[in-house]
């Protein structure tokens, strides 16, 4: 028998950025939000304090940052008539848990999208024909354009005190920023961080390929700054712990040092740390939700009624929690039919090391997560896709997060894994080398998706979310493509050696190896209910008092980190919920 | 002291105050000062002179432990070998942690048969991986050997038979010797490189190899350095200098 709480006006399931943001902007609104998140609570201090922060055995081997697979976790399997097993040991991927979420152990890599990835298929099919685009190519326009979310893309930039060169300002291009994004009505809040060498180099290779370089913008701050809610950030001392760890400093942005100091103090605000939401309870027109069931921090199931229910946990678990509770049609890739689960995509990520003698000081341990070198020139409407023989863009730069020697070390190709000969690589490359990584977009296809594993089961009884993910020819070749480049505009430096891994023809989708925790889709945001699971307020076609925040609404991956586009998205479905859904509840687009 | 690097630097390291916190590590400044172990974490540390004595593993195990460590990170002029670094006593003690014993895996069935691209799908967490391996593996050896276990061997013969099962081609009754091997060559490299607080890596011995600071976690003064090497040595995380 499940205790019941009193009725809410708004419960958020996950406390990272999209439930921060969704907490913070209700509360302005009046609303009284309870907030459930199934990790432990956590904040700068002290769970992000030095010196114990920096322990790349406990960040980056035992991992206490992440999400601990034990409780709950997801099958994968390469095509539907195979078997899924679970992912056991952490690899491709990386969830987060407890209060900030990913966004606490992300680098801070903070991307607006181009305008044409926003309206990717009449984009491709308007420059190369509709023939371009494979048949089993599911890729969709986002139902919003760049326009409508740009102040949206812009107030998460303010609130993160992202540190980065505009490229464009109202129309006009600007000296050192991307000429090829998107206008934006404002600069950066912060000027770019200072570079590293290999972030310097990638400016010299690149100009000699004829590419116009700029600093990523990255949410780890370049200045001390005070954000739109009066939190402040300290400029970043390049620690060189961002990726695995939370900020010791207060300069990385996260929900924890951005958004929460400001939750906390309200008083209709309450967060209920270690609540395992087991399913969103709806009515019995199972059109409307009624609220969520879960698991307090003792254990007992508990009833938590509320008006309306926001998804704001990370990506796959938004799609687990709908499949659940029986929110809309699962997809089935056999009749095309259903929209939960439709549309999964991932990240196209390969990397070239660039290794130099004892003369270059690469000092790989320094880092500031998000900061570095890229360019667009191979990305949107800059790439002749016709040309290139595949479907997305995607970006080559230089980024050092920081690498410590727990987290591995680089040695050339062709270094035995162990021995005298190892340790004498391990010992001669380590402040050495730097690498270039491609990131390229990716599709989604008609038989990637999620859906519920019949036989494995996570720690509360409920069945695992099944993912269903192959490399497709199409992002083969992307990867072969960008890898390639990075190679020639690699050679510029010189190098001693490099090592390039462009996946190889029919290579298959290894989840042991860390790629990108870009895992994104499906619950689409979309025009069509048939196609989407979401509209495009991010609002549930189907059961409407449901929205559901996150890179679930990505109809296909584009070559940036998603964070940006997330938090964008989040203040565009917060504006819309405050605006329009709240004066008269309802759907707020008609099927 | 000859190397108090703090002092060496700009004065821009020590003037980084924000919200009251200073970001030196208040260890550092202070050499005398309490090492940072979390409660719980301390573990027996051998004194100097005296023996690390295992608590994970037997005496058998432990003497195929200490002599793999020896082939797998041998001692040279390069730096530390992984015994003298006391990685066997961080084996020991690492596999007597939560994590050794599956704490952050899905340990859950079936275990089905999958590719390579989908990782470890066992039902053996870490420590006994290494446990299960460590015996299938002197069993093999006293086979192949006239009854002579792996630590017995000579060097030549022990780097072929690991070199056998980093292949995967060493046929071990009850484990694959490929997924053995990498698990505990992965675990001698964690012990190596991670703070000397774990039990290895003795005075910071690998991370001066490689010219790693360690956990200094403050460079802004030198990330626009390109002429000179990174002039200071590591610290470790209870504030001690290498």
């Amino acid at each position: 028998m499940a205790l019941v709480k009193p009725k809410v006006d708004a419960v958020i399931v996950g406390m990272g950025w999209t439930g921060a943001i969704l907490a913070k902007e209700l509360t302005d609104a009046g609303l009284h939000v309870v907030a459930l998140e199934r990790g432990g609570d956590r904040d700068t201090q002290p769970d992000f304090a030095y010196p114990n922060v920096v322990d790349e055995l406990q960040g980056s081997v035992h991992r206490r940052y992440l999400q601990s697979l034990s409780q709950e976790t997801v099958t994968i399997r390469h095509k539907t008539s195979d078997t899924a097993v679970p992912y056991r040991q952490m690899g491709s991927f990386k969830p987060g848990t407890g209060v900030g979420g990913a966004g606490s152990h992300w680098s801070g890599a903070h991307f607006r999208p181009l305008p044409e990835d926003m309206k990717l298929r009449s984009n491709v099919e308007e420059r190369y024909g509709k023939a371009f685009i494979p048949a089993d190519m599911t890729i969709q326009d986002f139902p919003v354009t760049y326009a409508e979310l740009e102040p949206h893309l812009h107030m998460f930039e303010l609130v993160c005190g992202t540190s980065g060169k505009a490229g464009v300002i109202n129309g006009v291009v600007q000296q050192g920023g991307n000429p090829f994004e998107g206008s934006r009505s404002a600069e950066y809040p912060l000027g770019p961080n200072p570079n590293y060498l290999g972030g310097e180099l990638f400016y010299k290779a690149a100009k000699e390929m004829g590419w116009h370089p700029y600093p990523i913008p990255a949410s780890n701050a370049s200045g001390p700054y005070v954000n739109p809610y009066g939190c402040q950030l300290g400029p970043c001392n390049a620690c060189g712990f961002c990726s695995d760890y939370g900020c010791l400093n207060y300069s990385k942005a996260s929900p924890n040092a951005c958004i929460l100091p400001v939750l906390r103090q309200r008083p209709k605000f309450e967060l209920r740390t270690h609540s395992q939401v087991l399913k969103v309870n709806l009515d019995g027109s199972r059109s409307k939700a009624t609220g969520v069931t879960y698991l307090d921090a003792q254990g007992r199931e508990v009833e938590q009624p509320a008006d309306m229910v926001l998804l704001c946990a990370f990506q796959l678990y938004n799609v687990h929690l709908m499949l659940l509770s029986g929110i809309g049609q699962p997809y089935d890739p056999e009749s095309n039919t259903g929209t939960v689960g439709r549309n999964y995509s991932y990240q196209n990520l390969n990397r070239v090391v660039l290794f130099f003698d004892e003369t270059v000081q690469a000092n790989g341990f320094i880092g500031i997560g998000g900061a570095g070198t890229t360019m667009d020139d191979l990305n949107g409407n800059q790439l002749d896709n016709a040309k290139a023989g595949f479907v997305g863009g995607g970006l080559v730069w230089a980024r050092q997060p920081g690498a410590g020697p727990v987290r591995g070390i680089n040695v050339p190709s062709g270094t035995p894994a162990w021995g005298a000969k190892w340790k004498k690589a391990a010992a001669d490359n380590f402040r050495h080398n730097f690498y270039y990584e491609v990131q390229g977009a990716c599709m989604s296809y008609r038989q990637h998706y999620l859906s519920l594993d019949p036989t494995y089961k996570d720690a509360f009884g409920r069945p695992l979310l099944r993912m269903t993910f192959d490399w497709h020819p199409n992002e083969i070749k992307a990867s072969q493509f960008f890898v390639d480049k990075a190679m020639q505009m690699s050679k510029v430096l010189d190098p001693l050696s490099m090592s390039g891994d462009a996946k190889k023809d029919g290579e298959r989708y290894n989840i042991t190896k860390y790629q990108s925790t870009h895992t994104c889709g499906g619950a689409v945001m979309g025009a069509d209910p048939k196609t989407s699971a979401l509209n495009r307020y991010l609002q549930s076609w189907d059961v409407s008092n449901v929205f559901v925040i996150g890179a679930n609404a990505f109809p296909q991956n584009n070559g940036y980190n998603p964070t940006g586009l997330v938090g964008g998205l989040a203040y565009w479905a917060a504006t819309a919920i405050r605006e329009k859904y709240l004066p008269d509840p309802g759907p707020l687009v008609q099927a | 002291m000859k190397d108090d690097p703090d002092k060496t630097l700009p004065a821009l390291t020590r003037r980084r105050f924000f919200q009251g916190l200073t970001l030196i590590p208040v260890a550092a400044a202070l050499p005398g000062c309490a090492p940072g172990d979390a409660p719980g974490q301390a573990a027996p540390r051998a004194d100097a002179g005296t023996p690390y004595a295992p608590q994970f593993f037997t005496t058998a195990e432990w003497a195929f432990v200490v002599a793999a460590c020896d082939r797998l990170i041998p001692s040279d002029e390069v730096g530390p070998g992984a015994v003298e670094s006391g990685v066997p006593e961080f084996l020991d003690r690492h596999m007597q942690t939560p994590y050794a014993a599956g704490d952050i895996w899905y340990m859950q069935g079936p275990f089905l048969e999958a590719p390579s691209e989908f990782g470890y799908q066992g039902k053996l967490a870490l420590r006994d991986i290494l446990r299960v391996g460590i015996a299938a593996f002197d069993a093999q050896c006293r086979q192949q050997h006239q009854g002579k276990t792996f630590a017995q061997l000579d060097h030549a013969e022990q780097e072929a038979l690991l070199k056998a099962a980093e292949g995967g081609k060493l046929e071990l009754e009850g484990i694959s010797s490929k997924l053995f091997f990498s698990n505990l060559l992965g675990e001698v490299k964690n012990g190596y490189f991670a703070d000397p607080k774990y039990g290895a890596n003795k005075d910071m011995g690998a991370w001066k190899m490689i010219g790693y600071p360690g956990m200094r976690a403050d460079y802004l003064d030198w990330i626009g350095v390109r002429d000179k090497a990174y002039p200071l040595p590591p610290v470790d995380l209870a504030g001690r200098r290498g």
